[in-house]
């Protein structure tokens, strides 16, 4: 469910690396939770972030979530189609419901980041507080 | 996303365990353990509108009224005319407090004249109860009947003729507003002929030991022509199309039903009510600000509690969602009274982002009547 070759936040979202390119989506896990989205709100291509900050929302029929950058970079692509049909994030989370491509800054960060299993162990953690 | 709060505390429905069954996905509303969606918010809201939807919504309050003053004291206690309602008949209404503004909404029903039944939200049953008790007089009782009903609602087109096939007899004679008791699937049931969806549609007061074996009754009757069970999630959605208020959300103790756009409860030349002096006071000075629907110009999901800024001053936005049936976003908002006619344009305040609004007809959805 959680492909080894992506990165994990706490919060929730993955990283995919290819060369200096990084693509960003949510976890499949993310969007069981959030239920049917129905509003995305995506960066500008040309904006840059630092590692943790916010970079847009998303929003399901009852609930607001904001979303957070897990590596700095450059935005060099959005996802207009999710941004148009944000079902398919639902439906794909981990292929077509990608966010945004960014321009990586530094290798350092997603080092930092969960592995696959790291991911599930937290998830696992994380339903048995509720 | 973070964790709900700790759950020991919450009340449940006698169709807790049957939601559980049903995958439901389980929230905290107004201290209830509530379904808040089974298959998905979308796809409920859809099947009300298109065939039919069944919600427990057993968490709502039940207080009876009952002795010879019933009537005069029901007359005095809420806005709407008592007098006009006939044995068998219900009508929407409200407890205002001495400034006219909300105690709460609610629905009268008049099972005779000395015998009625009035339906209030959850959340403020204690609260309704305390008032109604320390201000109904000597000839009338009122008692917190909440815990000896059940109360499921069955939505949508469909929901006459799956009825009818759980009751054994046509419901679909009765009127809008108006109810009787039948038995469904063997267990007798007050049913009315209303709803909060703006579909056509039944509500069904049972005791609690009934609740489960009809709602599954139901669900099996109805399943082969797409009847889903609904969480609240697709109730909110529903209503809000509808424009029909949410006490605590469009309405509350600062509302008056002149700012909320429901002055056709409030009956003025009835005699005196709870609330009448100030209500004319304020018909007479004329509302500032008044309950509106708006849509978005710009991109985003205005909802309750966002500031609003129009041309005559500052609002705020009371309800907002993604409508499912307009696949766009919808809302209300109190607006100065100069701002709420059809195409006048403000700002709310999204999250700290600047997003235009524009005030729509409402309601936002109507359903088409059938020719009879």
């Amino acid at each position: 469910m959680n492909p080894d070759e992506l990165h994990y936040t706490q919060s929730h979202e993955w990283v995919r690396i290819d060369g200096d390119i990084g693509t960003i989506g949510i976890t499949d896990h993310a969007q069981k939770e959030l239920g049917e989205i129905v509003y995305l709100e995506l960066p500008e291509v040309g904006h840059v972030y630092n590692a943790d900050e916010e970079f847009g929302t998303v929003e399901s029929v009852k609930a607001v979530s904001e979303l957070f950058i897990p590596i700095s970079g450059e935005i060099v692509e959005i996802n207009r189609s999710a941004v148009a049909e944000p079902g398919i994030v639902n439906d794909d989370p981990l292929g077509d419901g990608w966010l945004i491509k960014l321009k990586v800054t530094t290798d350092d960060e997603v080092r930092k980041l969960m592995s696959a299993e790291q991911y599930a162990e937290y998830v696992q953690a994380e339903e048995k507080e509720k | 996303m973070s964790a709900p709060a700790e759950a020991a505390a919450l009340k449940r429905t006698p169709l807790f365990s049957l939601h559980r069954e049903l995958g439901a996905k389980l929230i905290d509303f107004g201290g209830w353990e509530m379904p808040v969606q089974y298959s998905g918010i979308l796809e409920e809201h859809r099947a009300v509108r298109e065939r039919a939807g069944l919600f427990d919504v057993s968490h709502m309050g039940e207080l009876e009224v009952r002795g010879p003053g019933a009537a005069a004291a029901l007359q005095r206690l809420t806005p709407n005319d008592v007098s006009r309602l006939s044995d068998g008949r219900c009508h929407y209404s409200a407890f205002l407090t001495d400034q006219g503004t909300f105690v709460d909404d609610l629905l009268v029903y008049r099972r005779s004249g000395e015998d009625f039944l009035l339906v209030v939200n959850a959340s403020n049953r204690p609260k309704d109860f305390a008032w109604a008790r320390s201000r109904i007089g000597g000839t009338a009782e009122v008692t917190d009947v909440s815990d000896a009903w059940a109360l499921l609602a069955l939505q949508g087109p469909l929901a006459g003729s799956i009825l009818a096939r759980a009751a054994g007899e046509d419901p679909t004679d009765l009127a809008y507003y108006a109810f009787r008791t039948m038995k469904v699937e063997g267990f007798p049931a007050l049913v009315s002929r209303t709803g909060y969806t703006g579909e056509d549609g039944f509500e069904l007061y049972l005791a609690p030991e009934a609740a489960e074996p009809v709602m599954r009754a139901l669900l099996d009757l109805g399943r082969s022509e797409g009847l889903l069970p609904c969480g609240l999630g697709a109730r909110d959605t529903l209503r809000l199309e509808a424009k029909m208020a949410l006490y605590g959300n469009d309405i509350d103790d600062t509302v008056t039903p002149w700012e909320a756009d429901l002055g056709w409860i409030v009956k003025m030349e009835k005699g005196d009510f709870i609330g009448r002096d100030a209500l004319a006071e304020q018909k007479a000075a004329g509302v500032s600000r008044k309950l509106a629907g708006f849509e978005m110009v710009d991109r985003g999901i205005a909802r309750h509690g966002y500031p609003a800024a129009a041309p005559h001053g500052a609002g705020i936005v009371t309800s907002g969602t993604h409508s499912p049936t307009l696949k766009k976003p919808i809302g209300l908002a109190l607006l100065p009274v100069a701002d709420t006619a059809v195409g006048t344009e403000f700002e709310t305040d999204i999250r700290g982002r600047a997003a235009r609004a524009r005030v729509a007809p409402t309601p936002f959805y109507k359903r088409k009547k059938e020719a009879p």
